[in-house]
């Protein structure tokens, strides 16, 4: 690789030969257009990993996509109550493949310090996971930590232009078919 | 301070107070909760000029008669000044009712405070408390295909409702 590396440098050669899973992977990998589903108090913790002292955008991953559709990486930041978990369902449904998902703090992970009537367990019972990032809140570190981790995550994955994500067979539990009164 | 403030409050509302008491500079009355927009409506409108409706919440008193007490936070900003008479500075009250199980219900302060508006629904939508009176009397918090109201002390703690996935 090193040699062939050499003779590109010296343009000697024009061509480098690679898997394209790989060649995809690293361009995806280094190109997250997130879509910040912010709802409680770890938003502001985002805010601190996304601005300048910390930085998201040295792993390319600096541009929120307010809308799912250009969107490729599904940041679930804070509480996610029954009320909320049909829109973040929906928020999933309509981005388009390739897309990954991230439970950022301890609410999404796991539901956190509430275990009540309101409170979802873990957005994982809604939509698939890729990365959860504990903590309440998590440290910026542990975020970075979380998205260098998806990006080893997406460059290893085979076959770039197959869906990888399985809908979780929990999913295709129905809305309450209650109608409203 | 607040024992003056009671002393007018009592002048004022007469046989509708039940109980009162003054705490930590924190004067309190327990009023007649078929008279609560009568009295709502007399502190608003007489001298004490209690023109803020801070916060309106609900009690529950499992196992006691009347199980739940409506509790309504007013408050006196006005700007003016105020002079000598202590009633009259700058001064709080807390209004409690009584609410009996059944029938589960009291007059809403909606006519009189328009503020009232979503806290007579948060406290319906978590208690169960019918405000009568009130316009539009719809859950706030929750949503419509909810069951039964959660901040009873005897709705069950471990039943959930999730609109989709699973039941946790």
């Amino acid at each position: 690789m090193t040699e062939k590396l050499e003779i590109l440098r010296q343009g000697r050669d024009s061509f480098l030969t690679t898997k394209i899973d790989a060649v995809v992977n690293w361009g995806r990998k280094y190109s997250f257009f997130l879509y910040p589903f912010v709802t409680a108090c770890c938003g502001m913790e985002f805010m601190s990993a996304a601005g300048p002292r910390y930085d998201l955008d040295r792993f390319g991953a600096a541009l929120p996509r307010f809308s799912p559709r250009q969107a490729d990486l599904l940041m679930v930041v804070g509480t996610i109550s029954h009320r909320q978990a049909p829109i973040l369902k929906k928020v999933y449904d309509q981005m388009a493949e390739p897309k990954w998902t991230v439970a950022f703090g301890a609410c999404t992970c796991s539901g956190g310090p509430y275990n009540n009537y309101a409170t979802v367990q873990g957005i994982d019972t809604i939509v698939p996971v890729d990365i959860y990032i504990p903590g309440c809140p998590p440290r910026p570190e542990a975020v970075i930590d979380g998205l260098v981790k998806l990006q080893q995550r997406v460059q290893a994955t085979p076959g770039w232009n197959k869906p990888h994500h399985k809908e979780i067979e929990d999913l295709s539990l129905p809305i309450i078919e209650k109608p409203l009164p | 301070m607040a024992v003056e403030l009671l002393e007018r409050v009592g002048e004022l509302l007469g046989d509708a107070v039940i109980d009162s008491h003054a705490r930590l500079g924190d004067a309190t009355v327990l009023v007649d909760a078929g008279r609560i927009q009568e009295v709502l409506g007399a502190l608003r409108d007489s001298d004490l000029r209690f023109n803020v409706l801070m916060d309106l919440t609900a009690v529950d008193y499992l196992g006691r008669n009347p199980r739940f007490e409506v509790v309504y936070h007013l408050a006196s900003v006005d700007t003016e000044p105020h002079g000598t008479d202590p009633a009259r500075l700058p001064h709080r009250l807390r209004v409690k009712a009584g609410v009996l199980e059944d029938p589960c219900e009291i007059g809403s302060a909606t006519s009189l405070y328009v503020s009232a508006d979503w806290m007579e629904r948060e406290v319906w939508d978590l208690y169960g408390i019918v405000f009568k009176g009130h316009p539009d009397l719809k859950r706030i918090l929750l949503y419509e295909q909810f069951e039964g109201h959660p901040l009873r002390k005897d709705y069950p703690k471990e039943r959930r409702q999730p609109l989709i996935g699973p039941l946790n």
